[in-house]
C-alpha cells in the first residue's frame, strides 16, 4: 500500500477540530452541540456551536479497539447486543468515565449545551441521544425524517424543511444567539464545497489503477464528516485531490500491480481497517470505492435555499432510500468505477447499512453479472467478525475472480 | 510419471494426499489437527506418502489448503478450501453443480459452472450451527461415541424436530426430549434433520448436488437427508474427507504444468 502524502494535512486538520472541541468544553469558548452525521450541522455552525459527532467518537473505539472494553458495559444497562455497537460502544465509554478524546485533555465526550438528530439513517441516533439527554438533562431536538423512501417528493422535503425551521427557535435559545444569514450561507458553502471536492477525490478511484481505496477513504472521510460547514473542510480536501489527481497523472497505485477492483457496500469493520487493507493489497486487489465514503458526498446543498437543499440532501442520502433506488446507486457505481465484484458487509448491529438482508446482493450479481460475496462481520464489535472466516471468504472470492479472468493466478507460489 | 501432494488443514482434522500426473489418488491420509497444524501436516503429509509408496523426493510439489493453509511449512503453494473443494469435486464430476462441503467447524456450499470454475460460494456464519460440532454436542448429550451416532439414527421410528439451530440451544432442547422420554434414535435424527435443515437454507440448491467433507464422509444419513430436501440426486465422490487435499494436489499439479508450458513458451520464442 502506497501511504498518501497528505494524512499529515488531514491529522493536522483533525488534531484542530478536537483540540477547538476541548477548547468549547474546557474553556467553554462556544457551547456545545453534539449531532448525529446526517444532522444540520450548518446550521449549528452558523449559531456558533462547536460540534462532536457521536458517530465518530464510536468510530475512534472502534478502530483502537477499546470498544470491545466498553460494549459489555452498556449492554449490562439493558441495550440489547443486536442494536447499534456504535450506540453500545459510546454509552458503555461514557459508563467506563472514558474517552478516545483523552490525548486532547477529554477525560469524556465534551459535555453537551444540546443534542440534534436526524432519523433519516436510522432511529438508533434518537434513543442514543435521548439516553444522554435523559442522563445529562439537556434537551434533545431533531428531525424525524422519512425511511426508505423511493423517489424524494416534494412533500417528503416540505416535511422535513418545516422541522428544520422548527430547531432554529429552540436552538437560538440554546446558543444564546440569533442565526444570522450570513453565517449560515457560508456554513452551506463549505459543505457544499467539501462535499463536491469530496466527492471528486473519490471518483479519481475510477482512473487504473486506483490512487486510493475504501480503506484510505473511511479515514480521510474524517473532515466530510466532521468539519462539514466549516472552511477547513474544503481546504483539506484540495490537498488530498491535488495529490490524488498527480497520482492518477504518473499512475501511481494505491494498491501496487492492482489486478482486481472491487466495490465495498456497508459500514467499515473499523477494528480491522488497517488488517483488511493489507489483505486486499495482498492480493493485488483494490477496493476503490464504497457506499459508505461516498454518503457524505452530497453536493446538491444550496445556499440560497439552505432549508430545503439541507432536507432534500439528507432524503436523497443512500441511507435513506429504499431498495430500488439503492440498487440503481450500486449499479451506476459498480459501471463507474468498472469494478469486478461487490463486497457487501453484513454489519451484525446495523441493519440500516447492511443491504444484504432483503436479497440485494443476489439481484445484483444478477441484473449486473458482477460476482458478489457478503461478509459477516460488525462496525465496532469484533465479536461478530471471525478473521479466519473473513480471510478464506475474500481469498477464495479473489480466487474466484482471478480464475473467471482467465488469468494465470501467481497467488500462492512462494 | 511426476507425482503430487495436497494438504488440508482443517480445524479438526488434517487430510493428505498424493496424486500422479493424471490425478489419480495413489494414497491419503486424515489426522487429528489438535493445536500444532504444522505438525498435523507433517504426519498426515508422511502417512499419505507411506499409504502411496511414494516418498518425498518424488514429489514435484505440495500445495495447501484449509483453515490452516498458511502455517504449513513444506507447502509449495496454497489455495483456499473453497477452491479445492471445487476442484476435487470438478476432477470426478462434470458441472454444473453445487458441491456441499460438511467440515468440523464450518460448512460451504459452492457453486461450479459446466467447466468447473467456480461461480460463487456461501460459508456458515460465525456459529457452529449445520457443522459437525453440532454433531459432537448432541453425542456428548446422548452419552455415546460420535462414530455410533449414525447408526443410532437409523433405528428411528418418531418424527422430531430441534426447533433451534442454536448448538447450545438444542442441546437444552435435547435434554428436554430426553426428560420426556423420546428415544435416543429418535432424537439423533432429530439433530441430523437440524444440520441438515441449516445447510439447504445456504443456498438454492438444485441442479446435480455433490457432497463432501468428514461429516458426509462417516454420516451416510446427512447424504440421504439432503437428498430428500432437495428432491434430487445427490453424489459423494470418492474419498469425500480428503476431497480438499486432493483439489490441493490437483492445484499443486496445474500450478507446475503452467509453469512448464510459460518455460516452453519463453524457449519457442522466435
Ligand atoms: S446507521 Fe447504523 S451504525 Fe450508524 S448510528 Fe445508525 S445503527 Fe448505528
Amino acid at each position: 500500500m502506497t501511504e498518501l502524502a497528505s494524512t499529515n494535512a488531514l491529522r493536522a486538520t483533525m488534531d484542530a477540530y478536537y483540540r477547538s472541541l476541548a477548547d468549547a468544553a474546557l474553556r467553554k469558548t462556544a457551547p456545545v452541540a453534539w449531532c448525529t452525521s446526517a444532522g444540520p450541522v450548518e446550521l449549528l455552525r452558523a449559531l456558533g456551536f462547536a460540534v462532536h459527532f457521536p458517530e465518530n467518537h464510536a468510530a475512534m473505539m472502534g478502530a483502537a479497539r477499546t470498544a470491545s472494553r466498553y460494549l459489555p458495559l452498556a449492554h449490562a444497562q439493558g441495550y440489547s447486543q443486536d442494536i447499534c455497537s456504535y450506540l453500545t460502544s459510546d454509552i458503555g465509554a461514557y459508563l467506563a468515565g472514558e474517552s478516545p478524546l483523552k490525548a486532547y485533555g477529554l477525560e469524556r465526550a465534551p459535555a453537551p449545551d444540546v443534542l440534534v438528530f436526524n432519523t433519516n439513517q436510522c432511529r438508533d441516533v434518537r434513543d442514543w441521544f435521548e439516553w444522554y439527554g435523559r442522563e445529562l438533562h439537556v434537551p434533545v431536538v431533531g428531525v424525524h425524517s422519512p425511511r426508505s423512501i423511493d423517489d424524494v417528493t416534494e412533500s417528503d422535503i416540505d416535511s422535513v424543511t418545516r422541522q428544520l425551521e422548527s430547531l432554529v427557535a429552540p436552538l437560538e435559545q440554546v446558543a444564546g444567539t440569533r442565526l444570522d444569514d450570513a453565517r449560515l450561507m457560508a456554513a452551506m458553502r463549505a459543505s457544499r464545497d467539501a462535499a463536491r471536492l469530496w466527492g471528486t477525490c473519490l471518483g479519481t478511484a475510477s482512473a487504473r489503477p486506483a490512487p486510493l481505496t475504501f480503506f484510505d477513504g473511511s479515514i480521510h472521510m474524517g473532515p466530510a464528516v466532521v468539519l462539514r460547514g466549516s472552511d477547513d473542510a474544503p481546504a483539506y480536501y484540495r490537498t488530498l485531490l491535488a495529490e490524488l489527481e498527480q497520482r492518477v497523472e504518473n499512475r501511481v497505485a494505491a494498491v501496487p500491480g492492482e489486478t482486481l477492483r472491487l466495490y465495498w457496500d456497508g459500514m467499515p469493520v473499523w477494528g480491522r481497517l488497517r488488517a483488511l487493507s493489507t489483505m486486499f493489497a495482498e492480493f493485488h486487489t483494490a477496493v476503490v470505492a464504497s457506499t459508505y465514503c461516498n454518503s457524505w458526498a452530497f453536493a446538491d446543498l444550496d445556499p440560497a435555499e439552505p432549508w430545503r437543499s439541507v432536507a432534500r440532501a439528507s432524503l436523497e442520502l443512500f441511507i435513506a432510500r429504499s431498495e430500488a433506488p439503492k440498487e440503481r446507486y450500486i449499479a451506476r457505481m459498480v459501471k463507474f468505477y468498472d469494478v469486478d465484484g461487490v463486497i457487501f458487509h453484513d454489519c451484525r448491529t446495523c441493519p440500516n447499512n447492511s443491504n444484504t438482508r432483503y436479497g440485494m446482493p443476489g439481484r445484483i450479481t444478477e441484473r449486473l453479472g458482477i460476482p458478489t460475496l457478503v461478509l459477516d462481520g460488525d462496525v465496532n464489535d469484533l465479536r461478530c467478525f471471525s478473521d479466519e472466516q473473513a480471510r478464506t471468504n475474500i481469498e477464495g472470492f479473489v480466487e474466484q475472480l482471478t480464475d473467471a479472468r482467465g488469468a494465470t493466478s501467481a497467488r500462492g507460489s512462494r | 510419471m511426476k507425482f503430487y501432494a495436497g494438504v488440508d488443514s482443517g480445524s479438526w482434522t488434517t487430510k493428505a494426499a498424493v496424486i500422479d500426473e493424471e490425478g489419480h489418488v495413489l494414497g491419503t491420509a486424515v489426522t487429528r489437527s489438535g493445536a500444532d497444524l504444522a505438525a498435523a501436516a507433517e504426519r498426515a503429509y508422511a502417512t499419505a506418502l507411506a499409504n502411496s509408496g511414494r516418498t518425498g523426493d518424488d514429489i514435484e510439489a505440495v500445495w495447501s489448503t484449509g483453515f490452516g493453509r498458511n502455517t504449513i511449512p513444506f507447502a509449495d503453494g496454497s489455495r483456499t478450501e473453497l477452491d479445492c473443494h471445487g476442484r476435487g469435486v470438478a476432477y470426478y464430476l462434470k458441472g454444473p453443480l453445487v458441491v456441499i462441503d460438511v467440515g468440523g467447524q464450518d460448512a460451504k456450499v459452492i457453486r461450479l459452472d459446466a467447466a468447473g470454475h467456480r461461480l460463487s460460494h456461501r460459508m456458515n456464519r460465525k456459529c457452529a450451527a449445520g457443522t459437525g460440532s453440532f454433531l459432537d454436542e448432541i453425542s456428548l448429550r446422548l452419552g455415546i461415541d460420535i462414530g455410533e451416532l449414525n447408526a443410532l439414527g437409523r433405528g428411528a421410528t418418531e418424527s422430531l424436530e430441534l426447533s433451534s439451530f442454536c448448538t447450545v440451544f438444542a442441546g437444552t432442547e435435547l435434554l428436554t426430549l430426553i426428560r420426556s422420554g423420546k428415544r435416543p434414535a429418535d432424537l439423533a435424527m432429530a439433530a441430523y434433520r437440524s444440520l441438515v435443515k441449516r445447510i439447504v437454507s445456504m443456498d438454492v440448491l438444485e441442479g446435480r448436488i455433490a457432497a463432501t467433507g468428514g461429516v458426509v464422509a462417516y454420516h451416510p444419513i446427512v447424504v440421504e437427508l439432503i437428498g430428500a430436501a432437495c428432491r434430487g440426486e445427490v453424489v459423494v465422490p470418492p474419498h469425500p474427507q480428503e476431497i480438499g487435499a486432493f483439489g490441493a494436489a490437483l492445484a499443486a499439479l496445474a500450478a507446475c504444468e503452467e509453469h512448464d508450458t510459460s518455460d516452453t513458451a519463453e524457449l519457442v520464442q522466435p
